[in-house]
């Protein structure tokens, strides 16, 4: 069974942007220590020599002219949707 | 109710009258939690529209329900979560667009697992919906909220996601038809995506030839989904006769329902009684699909939901100094726990060090079921065989431990991760009164075929 530690799940959090509130931690480590648990059983398959799916719409190369689609959508209605802008820009908190 | 008998009534009456009607049973309905929100007013203006004749088509003025994963106009669309609790969306889903474009009318978005991560919609951060035939019971999900109001009769029809089982299982748990159709038959183009790779969109309703016509006005080549592939869905008249059908055997053991064991053998023995083969076959990568399933979709997921980060839309954490804080901060406050899980499993089987071991594997393992597939598909025109191991369990019984909640999709994410078409249709009740639920997979492209055969099996 895999052992995961709580520096595991913070290391995992870090990874996944998120900041995991106390209370969650300790759920989250026995929860995903099972869950990896379960999923180990695939390394008993024999699966030399056999090609990864990565998709299964049996088509490939699906082409398109290079032009722009009309979405529909106009970059106003994009802006208003986003929690703060400013002068058509999206608006963040400064990075360093 | 089916779209016939809307479509009467509004021959009768006024589309805005079946609409309010609609409306109406909806908020009496309340307690069952299926709805987060409805489209009121867009939806009367709709129906008026229909009724001055300025809309017309095949579902003029006939009312449905939307998954609340599809972006719709008249209300926000949520995927049941804190992150997007007021995303108005600028665009509606192809799906929603195309069926609009035949003059049906959305009425409201349905309640799910948040972002469609579970089955029951107990992951809902708005709270449950409950089952349509007993209250203390789930809906099963993640279309949990779109099962109900089908099985309610306060819509003909409504819409819902199927990822590894969200459309069947909670179809089964609510007697209802539900379909996953082949993947790439409808685009997924404005639903809120979660595993690319296995994502379908695919309908409910109270009989097969009403998920037919749903499912004719919605499929088809999409530019803006890349996957999708050119029209193959038409209706067909007749069920093929003396079809060759698989019995799933590895789906009939003793750790499955005695009453759902005994629904499925009835089926079969229907269908023998109308002619067609029935033969047990088996599907020894039906153990490990469960497995296959719970490594890529995690993988797909933190990917896909990577985009919620409080930046361009949805939630931003208040009070935030760095950038980092506001990442973390927003995506702790707007997802809920299963959504956490399932980001930080992907992390981990994607992590440089075990993604060979995870991930890959995972995918050629994927290999191993789907060569098994198209082996018994040399053979038989279909196979069937249960869509859970059980009926709808109790609220809160299976929440505290993931495992068993994922055991759940057991028999639902093979035909997910082949890509295959799937369906579940009514086979009668359990000794307590839930609903049970068989389920027909088909080789690619099959949709109408497994359709046709379920039609002709209604009235036997």
């Amino acid at each position: 069974m895999t052992q995961i530690s709580r520096d595991d799940v913070l290391h995992l959090a870090q990874l996944s942007s998120l900041e995991l509130n106390e209370t969650e931690i300790d759920g989250l480590q026995t929860d995903i220590g099972n869950i990896l648990g379960y999923v180990e059983q695939l390394s008993k398959l024999d699966t030399s020599g056999v090609e990864p799916t990565y998709q299964v719409t049996g088509l490939n190369n699906v082409w398109r002219e290079d032009t722009v689609i009309n979405y529909g959508v106009t970059r106003e209605e994009l802006l208003a949707r986003a929690p703060e802008s400013d002068q058509n820009q999206v608006k963040v908190p400064k990075v360093l | 109710m089916t779209i016939t008998d809307i479509q009467n009534q509004i021959k009768a009456t006024s589309a805005r009258m079946v609409v309010e009607n609609s409306i109406k049973l909806a908020r009496e309905n309340e307690q069952y939690h299926a709805i987060l929100n409805l489209t009121e007013e867009r939806a009367l203006k709709l129906a008026d529209e229909v009724d001055a004749g300025k809309i017309t088509g095949k579902l003029a003025g006939v009312p449905f329900l939307v998954k609340d994963n599809f972006l719709a106009f008249g209300a926000p669309t949520t995927a049941a979560s804190k992150m997007l609790e007021k995303f108005d969306a600028p665009l509606q889903a192809t799906a929603v667009e195309k069926l609009e474009a035949e003059g049906a009318i959305c009425i409201g978005k349905t309640n799910l697992d948040a972002f469609a991560h579970g089955g029951s919609t107990e992951n809902s951060a708005y709270g449950p919906t409950k089952n349509a035939y007993d209250q203390a019971r789930v809906s099963g999900g993640s279309s949990g909220g779109s099962a109900v109001f089908t099985a309610l009769n306060v819509v003909p029809f409504a819409l819902g996601s199927d990822t590894g089982g969200s459309i069947r299982q909670p179809a089964s748990f609510n007697g209802v038809v539900g379909i996953k159709p082949t993947y790439g038959m409808v685009s997924r183009y404005g639903v809120i995506a979660m595993a690319s790779s296995t994502d379908t969109i695919g309908a409910f309703a109270t009989n097969v030839s009403d998920v037919e016509t749903v499912m004719d006005i919605m499929s088809g080549l999409d530019p803006r989904d890349m996957t999708t592939m050119p029209d193959f869905f038409q209706i067909k008249t007749d069920a093929k006769s003396g079809q060759k059908i698989g019995l799933i055997k590895d789906f009939m053991t003793d750790d499955v329902d005695s009453d759902v064991c005994a629904k499925v053998n009835e089926y079969v023995e229907k269908l023998r009684a109308a002619g067609h083969i029935v033969e047990e076959v088996s599907l020894p990568m039906a153990e490990y699909a469960l497995a296959i399933y719970y490594i890529i979709v995690p993988a797909e997921i933190s990917s896909n939901l990577a985009r919620f980060d409080g930046i361009r839309c949805g939630h931003r954490a208040e009070g935030v100094k760095t950038l980092a804080e506001l990442y973390g901060r927003t995506r702790d406050e707007g997802f809920v726990t299963e959504n956490k899980r399932r980001i930080m499993i992907g992390s981990y089987v994607l992590s440089s060090g075990f993604f060979d071991a995870y991930y890959l594997q995972a995918q050629k393992a994927r290999t191993l079921l789907i060569n098994e597939f198209n082996k018994l598909f040399a053979s038989y025109d279909l196979l069937i065989g249960p869509v859970a191991p059980t009926t709808a369990f109790k609220l809160g019984e299976n929440t505290s431990d993931p495992v068993k909640m994922y055991l759940e999709d057991i028999m639902t994410v093979p035909a997910s991760l082949a890509g295959l078409p799937a369906i579940s249709i009514p086979a009668g009740f359990s000794q307590t009164g839930l609903p049970i639920g068989v389920q027909f997979i088909g080789p690619r492209q099959s949709d109408a075929d497994l359709l046709a055969l379920a039609r002709s099996m209604e009235t036997k």
